[in-house]
């Protein structure tokens, strides 16, 4: 087993992600089974190699990045008019500090 | 009026220029048309009329006083629901973005719209463009208009649909590792995927920043190729008379490209979907009074199994202690699959290799096993880690008649050489299957 039930609670934690007992046992079995697919990865030797953090190494800065320019963004009721529950110009999320 | 459903940008030019008919003509039948077929093919999860017939009274507008008209004056557009769209509602294929409405337009959508473009609506795909065959989508399933029994490939299924079901003369999608070309191909229509960077992503719903891309779907090369600004003059007598050297090339890493790839994009898909808690995207769960309960209760009712099985994973494979083992251990193996590219190309201009290992399959036919899902997306996803341009072409069908696609690669930004060729295969007929 490359990861047991209590392992997916805890990633499933970390993810802020609930999921139902029958979640649990399915993404355990799906994942065991990906994490063992993906174990050939060890066999490549990657001792000299650099991680690839960027996608163009050899197209050059110049190329692939827009000048950095002062755009106009939204207003703050625009960028609320999405939220599920705002008010006087914030986003409203339930109580967090006890009195 | 002609069949709306085999025009192509061309001809919509001559017609408008030739008054045969108005834009805004045009863009109410290709509605109508679009809205008829849509009830067997659900390629689309939503129209948008009054945009596009406001775009078409602009185009007409510039007929009237023989203004220069744009590339795509009054081209009826698809446009995939993970590109935002003002004012028009933008689901991802997710319950939990149902009622989000972007306040402002993808660079790509404003870039169409500038060259005179009338979108027609926002077509149909995998949740948060997770998928191969379009059935992940948490509103309802798209059927291939070549053979309404089978899936339509993923993610950009309604859009590969749209555009072979004559919905729309092209449509945007996405491709992360091989979102575009792959429906192309099971859908018998042309596919590209731009350079990694070539196509603005702002406005395109993150899914794996480094892997993600914009680009379009099209019934020809040459109206693919006008939709990312590249004209094809030079007909195929040009690569006759070259006449082209066909080599064998190797690609030692492909093997480990679906590990790499599929670590690689849940990781940056676990952070992209970290955003969609509850406060700012228009879903919230209606239980639980807690704020760390609304966000895990939001997140458990509005994402779909794969979206949540792709941000367990990704979330597993950047949490401490595994991070080296996977996740960095993967940006490494990509680093050597980019180089594969690079030595091959110092030989030939362009990679031949098929998008699919088989054919559109039926609808529920792969649901039972994601491995087995991932697995089909060998040919893609090489060229998607390297960030490079490609194109899936028909090159022929089955004998059971369904569309077999052809994918040609090539060096970063050399996206004009690769047009040409898929241009001059198409017009030399493709192969005689």
């Amino acid at each position: 087993m490359k990861i047991t039930e209590k392992e997916v609670r805890y990633v499933a934690d970390l993810a802020n992600l609930s999921l139902t007992e029958e979640e649990i046992r399915r993404y355990c079995t799906d994942l065991d089974e990906i994490l063992a697919y993906v174990e050939k990865l060890t066999e490549v030797d990657t001792s000299h190699v650099e991680p690839m953090a960027q996608v163009l190494y050899e197209a050059g800065v110049g190329s692939t990045l827009r000048s950095d320019q002062v755009r106009s963004s939204f207003s703050s009721e625009k960028a609320l008019s999405n939220a599920p529950l705002s008010g006087a110009g914030h986003y409203k999320v339930p109580k967090v500090v006890e009195r | 009026m002609e069949d709306v459903r085999t025009l192509t940008i061309d001809r919509v030019h001559q017609g408008l220029r030739a008054r045969q008919f108005s834009a805004g003509e045009l863009a109410r039948e290709a509605l109508r048309i679009a809205e008829k077929e849509n009830g067997k093919f659900s390629s689309y999860l939503h129209f948008c009329p009054e945009r596009a017939l406001e775009a078409a009274s602009r185009v007409d507008a510039q007929i009237a006083k023989s203004e220069k008209l744009g590339e795509l004056a009054g081209v009826p557009v698809a446009v995939k629901d993970v590109i935002s769209t003002r004012s028009v509602r933008t689901t991802c294929g997710s319950r939990l973005l149902e009622n989000y409405i972007p306040p402002y337009d993808a660079t790509a959508v404003i870039r169409l719209e500038s060259e005179g473009a009338v979108i027609l609506g926002k077509t149909n795909c995998d949740e948060f463009a997770m998928g191969s065959s379009t059935e992940n989508s948490a509103f309802c399933p798209v059927r291939n208009p070549v053979a309404p029994d089978r899936v339509p490939g993923g993610s950009s299924g309604g859009s590969a649909a749209a555009v072979a079901a004559g919905q729309a003369v092209v449509a945007l999608g996405s491709d992360t590792g091989g979102s575009i070309r792959q429906p192309a191909s099971f859908c018998g229509v042309v596919g590209v995927l731009p350079t990694y960077g070539r196509v603005s992503r702002y406005g395109l719903v993150a899914f794996a920043s480094s892997l993600d891309h914009i680009g379009p779907l099209a019934r020809t090369v040459k109206d693919a190729a006008t939709v990312v600004g590249d004209r094809i003059r030079r007909g195929p007598d040009v690569f006759r008379r070259l006449g082209c050297e066909i080599r064998e090339v190797s690609l030692p890493h492909t093997d480990y490209a679906i590990a790499c790839y599929y670590i690689i994009a849940t990781a940056e898909a676990s952070s992209n979907l970290a955003r969609y808690d509850g406060v700012r995207y228009t879903f919230r769960t209606r239980r639980d009074p807690t704020l760390l309960d609304m966000y895990r209760n939001t997140r458990g009712e509005g994402f779909g199994a794969e979206v949540k099985r792709r941000i367990i994973l990704g979330t597993y494979v950047l949490s401490a202690g595994y991070y080296d083992a996977y996740y960095l251990k993967a940006q490494k193996v990509r680093a050597l699959v980019a180089r594969d590219f690079t030595e091959a190309f110092r030989s030939v201009d362009a990679i031949l290799t098929p998008v699919s290992p088989f054919p559109a399959f039926k609808l529920g036919e792969k649901m039972s096993d994601p491995l087995e899902m991932y697995l089909s997306d060998i040919y893609t996803i090489t060229g998607s880690l390297a960030g490079i341009c490609g194109i899936s072409v028909p090159c022929g069908r089955t004998s059971a008649g369904l569309p077999i696609g052809m994918q040609i690669l090539a060096k970063h930004f050399d996206e004009h050489r690769m047009l040409r060729l898929a241009h001059a295969f198409e017009t030399a007929g493709g192969f005689e299957v």
